[in-house]
Parts: structure tokens; C-alpha cells; sequence
């Protein structure tokens, strides 16, 4: 069943690279197949019941497109690429990704109803180029995996839930299995500490684009409606 | 599970040095349509463990004519690529699971997922 909450968004994206001219055509074409692939991960389902501890929410379509968008075709780091998609939920940017002609996406997730709803969106949408595993990523040995992809992607807890640094094991996880990057999305006020870190671990580090968006008030004892957070869309690079 | 996801796999239980190859013993196979992308499967190759790759297919019975050591110029064997492509990609293990060669633990698969999640007592 797909998720009654509404996320509103905006998405604001620091185009470093381009003119002003040639970021305006890029925008109109981004745009245009942007809002299909979004409307395309309209159709993901979500989770049935989401798990509070677990902090399971679905990332939005529209956070989703915009995400994968820019790793294709800013970056490139999708197409014939193998791609991770790290506490993967019901596989909104694995079936992204995999729509966007990833030689395989392999989903990692921690709970199997998740996992069947991942597995039922995967079959609803014919991807065959889509796998997954059942695993804690917030609990792997570095070694694991380690240097196996070409590319990560994930939107990890941030560790509200009693899961205190949560986003930062995921973090290290995927620096280990990426071999050229990682896109992330991390909470604005936790960008110096993470900072630091890249610093520490000696990768290089892009905040992409800022945005905001409403976590659900799904959970029973949220007091307002929705809780608005600002999140910045990072890239990683290990290469 | 497909057999690049395979490959990729270890057991990393408390105590176990050397976790791979997984073996597969499998109770339900499927050989599915991948579209075939031979820049892909070229790309993969030299990052396959290839021995634990063949023994894997050949476990399934699925080895075919898959060479032991990789043939020279493979990039340009299109023929070579579409066997390793069906191997790689097409080739699935819906249940069954994979054994740990150290300690024998067995890791189930379901509907095409392996469930590498440790007991409290193996972290």
C-alpha cells in the first residue's frame, strides 16, 4: 500500500560546473525526463508498516529522481555501472537506478518484509536487473564487499531512532564497498562533522545540493503533522 | 541470488578466517531473460573471483563450456561474454542456502534473498 504521507521538497541544485546558458538547456532537459522517471517511482510501493526503531520511511519520488538523476548524468555513476543501494527499504533508488540502465543494482536491507515488498515493486516493474541480500549493513567488517562496487547509493538513518551514528556506520560501510563514489544523504546539520570525517578517511566530499523535505508524521507520537529537516545530497569520491 | 551477487559474498562470523567461497546448495534454480550489455560483462570480469565463479556454476550445473581460466581478448569474444552473461546475470538460486567452507554455518536463501544476518553470539 503506498504511503498516505505527502513530502513537499525543494530542490535547490548548486550547478558548479556549468555556465549559466548551458546550465539553463541542461535543466530543461534534466527536467523533462526528470519528471518521468519520477513519475515512473510513483508507482514504487512503500512500506506497509513502517518500523519506528528501524527509522523506515520511503524516500520521495521526487527526492529519488532528482538524486539518481544527477548521478547519471551529471556523473555517469549509474549506466553499466554495478551500484549498491545501501538500507535499501522497498527499493525505490535500486528500481531508479536500475530504470536508468545499471548493470545490476544490489539492494541491502535489514528486514525481510521490506525486502518483499522491494521484491514484489521489482517484479511489478519487470527490472531483472536488480538483486538483493538481507544483512546489517550498520554492523559489517570493513572487509566485506570491500572495493566491490562501482558506485553506492543510499539514504541512510540518520540515527534519530536510538540508532545514535547510525548515518555515519552506513557512511563508512559504503566508503569501503564503492570504488569510484558514494551519494548520500545526510542531515545539513551534521555537513561540518561529516566534513571532518571525509577529512579523516581521506575522501573527497560535495555537497551536490541542499534540501528539504518533511519526515512523515507516521509514527504515532509525533506531536506537529511532519517534521521539516533540511538534508544535503553528498557525493563521495574513493577514486 | 545471482551469481555476481554470489560472488561477492563471505562469512564474516566471530572467528572465522577465511569465509570464501560460500557453497550453494541450492533447492530451487532459475535461469531468467537478462538483456545482455557485453560492456558490462566485459567490465566485471576482471573484478570476478573467477575460480569461485566457476565452481559456483558448475555446483548449479550450469558450467556448460565455461572456461577454468579466462581466454585471452575476452572483450572482443562475443560468444564468451553472452556465456559469462547468462552465468553472471541470468542464472538464479530462489531457495537453498550457502555454506560457510570454515564453520559450516549455513546461510538460508528465500525468494531469491540470502539472509546473511549473524546471531548475537557470531559478531
Amino acid at each position: 500500500m503506498p504511503s498516505a504521507s505527502h513530502f513537499r521538497c525543494a530542490f535547490r541544485i548548486i550547478l558548479c560546473h556549468f555556465s549559466n546558458f548551458l546550465s539553463v538547456a541542461y535543466f530543461v532537459m534534466v527536467n523533462m525526463k526528470l519528471k518521468e522517471l519520477e513519475c515512473c517511482l510513483q508507482q514504487v510501493d512503500a512500506f506497509e508498516e513502517p518500523k519506528l526503531l528501524l527509522e523506515q520511511y520511503p524516500t520521495s519520488p521526487h527526492i529519488a529522481a532528482c538524486m539518481l538523476y544527477t548521478i547519471h548524468n551529471t556523473f555517469d555513476d549509474i549506466e553499466n555501472r554495478l551500484v549498491a543501494d545501501l538500507g535499501c527499504g522497498c527499493g525505490v533508488l535500486s528500481i531508479g537506478a536500475a530504470t536508468l540502465g545499471a548493470g545490476l543494482c544490489v539492494g541491502f536491507d535489514i528486514d525481510e518484509d521490506a525486502l518483499a515488498t522491494f521484491k514484489m515493486n521489482t517484479e511489478e516493474f519487470e527490472l531483472t536487473n536488480i538483486d538483493m541480500v538481507q544483512c546489517n549493513v550498520g554492523n559489517l567488517e570493513p572487509a566485506v564487499y570491500a572495493k566491490k562496487f562501482d558506485t553506492v547509493i543510499m539514504n541512510p538513518p540518520f540515527g534519530t531512532k536510538h540508532n545514535k551514528g547510525m548515518d555515519m556506520q552506513f557512511l563508512k560501510t559504503a566508503l569501503h564497498m564503492a570504488r569510484t563514489a558514494v551519494y548520500s544523504l545526510h542531515k545539513t546539520s551534521t555537513r561540518q562533522h561529516i566534513q571532518k570525517k571525509a577529512s579523516d578517511w581521506k575522501v573527497k566530499m560535495e555537497v551536490v545540493a541542499e534540501l528539504r523535505y518533511d519526515l512523515p508524521a507516521s509514527y504515532k507520537f509525533h506531536k506537529k503533522k511532519s517534521v521539516d529537516i533540511e538534508v544535503d545530497f553528498i557525493r563521495f569520491s574513493t577514486s | 541470488m545471482k551469481l555476481l551477487t554470489h560472488n561477492m559474498l563471505t562469512s564474516h562470523v566471530k572467528g572465522v578466517m577465511k569465509g570464501y567461497p560460500l557453497l550453494i546448495k541450492a533447492t530451487e534454480v532459475k535461469v531468467n531473460e537478462v538483456e545482455f550489455n557485453p560492456q558490462f560483462v566485459s567490465r566485471m570480469i576482471p573484478k570476478l573471483e573467477w575460480t569461485a565463479f566457476v565452481q559456483a556454476a558448475d555446483g548449479l550445473g550450469q558450467l556448460n563450456d565455461l572456461p577454468n581460466e579466462l581466454v585471452p581478448d575476452y572483450e572482443k569474444n562475443e560468444e564468451f561474454l553472452r556465456k559469462v552473461h547468462r552465468v553472471l546475470l541470468e542464472v538464479e538460486v530462489l531457495e537453498g542456502c550457502l555454506q560457510c567452507p570454515e564453520s559450516g554455518r549455513e546461510f538460508p536463501i528465500s525468494r531469491g534473498v540470502p539472509n546473511m544476518l549473524l546471531n548475537e553470539d557470531e559478531t
